[in-house]
């Protein structure tokens, strides 16, 4: 099971990944690497809505959130690797670059593939999160000066 | 998700490009149903066996998410179920709940079993994709609407389509799937055998 789990983080990572970030990083690894864009189309590049679904805590009722925009395909690589690509908005260069990346990492190639492009997304994405979070709490206000009531 | 190794035949088969491989599709499709008797070329899709080019490209234009789809007999297998999910979404339902169903005459038997609609939604009804081993245009004589003077099918059953036929406004609409040509027998259409029509 931890193969498919594994497969589940790259997913995830990918399908939030920014279309910049993924593509400067492609690019990187496609130069090292010639001929792994080549692939034929299970599924060409399509662009759908997707429900989002969300649960306050472990115990909620779940709700709908809202819909977003997501764009899929499937590929399938010379050698019959089948990657597929789930990712945010309307970019199917970047669903296929998603869909490249999930293909190869099935191949004899995953290592170069988790070095050159998963390895230093994850860290592009870690960094933009923690730069929004110390934003965030730049602004926190701690409420010290109320009156507590002990005296 | 599925696992690596995971046999990946189910993926392939689809349309190519969806857009205008569906489009042309339909056009086909519509032109079976409006001309009773007349035999369209459908041959987009390459579904797993037993599934004739004609009835899956059907299925990939006509079947989605919303739309019941009931395989009868030997084509209720792992490998439709899997390339019916992936290229279209639709669910596999029991033959009194489907849109669509697939298969060949004997295995889609009895007729009663799916829906014919209502009096108020005609239109609720199901449609029988009939996989046929020869698809020829004699045999049974048609009339009725979309048909100039007569046009003719070897029909599998005449007496079951003129019973069907008996129903109007309810009843159930048949594509006939031969290899990648098809015919089509609404409900509207009229069946008369030779002896009759001679």
């Amino acid at each position: 099971m931890t193969a498919q789990n594994d497969r589940k983080v790259w997913m995830s990572l990918l399908a939030k990944s920014p279309v910049t970030d993924l593509k400067r990083l492609w690019e990187g690894f496609e130069g090292a690497q010639p001929g792994a864009q080549s692939h034929v189309w299970l599924r060409a590049p399509e662009i759908g809505g997707v429900m989002v679904r969300g649960r306050t805590g472990a115990t909620g009722a779940p709700f709908n959130l809202g819909e977003m925009t997501v764009t899929r395909c499937s590929l399938k690589l010379p050698g019959g690797e089948v990657g597929h690509g789930y990712v945010q908005g309307r970019d199917k260069d970047h669903a296929t670059r998603a869909a490249l990346v999930d293909a190869h990492m099935q191949t004899a190639q995953s290592e170069a593939i988790r070095r050159d492009v998963l390895d230093p997304l994850e860290e592009t994405m870690r960094e933009t999160t923690e730069t929004r979070a110390r934003k965030a709490a730049a602004t926190k206000v701690d409420f010290f000066t109320l009156v507590r009531g002990e005296d | 998700m599925h696992g690596h190794t995971q046999d990946t035949a189910y993926l392939e088969g689809g349309f190519q490009d969806a857009p205008v491989d569906a489009a042309r599709a339909f056009r086909s499709a519509m032109s079976a149903m409006a001309r009773p008797g007349q035999i369209e070329r459908l041959d987009t899709a390459a579904p797993p066996s037993p599934l004739s080019s004609a009835a899956g490209t059907l299925l990939l234009t006509l079947a989605d998410p919303e739309t019941g789809v009931c395989l009868a007999g030997a084509h209720d297998t792992a490998a439709m179920r899997a390339w019916l999910a992936f290229h279209t979404g639709a669910p596999i339902v029991a033959a009194g709940q489907a849109h669509f169903a697939v298969g060949t005459w004997d295995a889609l038997m009895p007729l009663s079993q799916f829906s014919v609609g209502t009096s108020e939604y005609p239109d609720r009804s199901a449609t029988l994709i009939v996989e046929m081993e020869d698809l020829r245009g004699e045999g049974v004589h048609l009339r009725g609407p979309g048909i100039k003077t007569t046009a003719a099918l070897n029909l599998p059953d005449a007496e079951a389509m003129r019973a069907n036929n008996a129903q109007f406004p309810l009843g159930l609409d048949f594509f006939l799937t031969c290899g990648a040509r098809v015919a089509a027998l609404p409900r509207s259409t009229q069946v008369s055998t030779l002896a009759e029509a001679g």
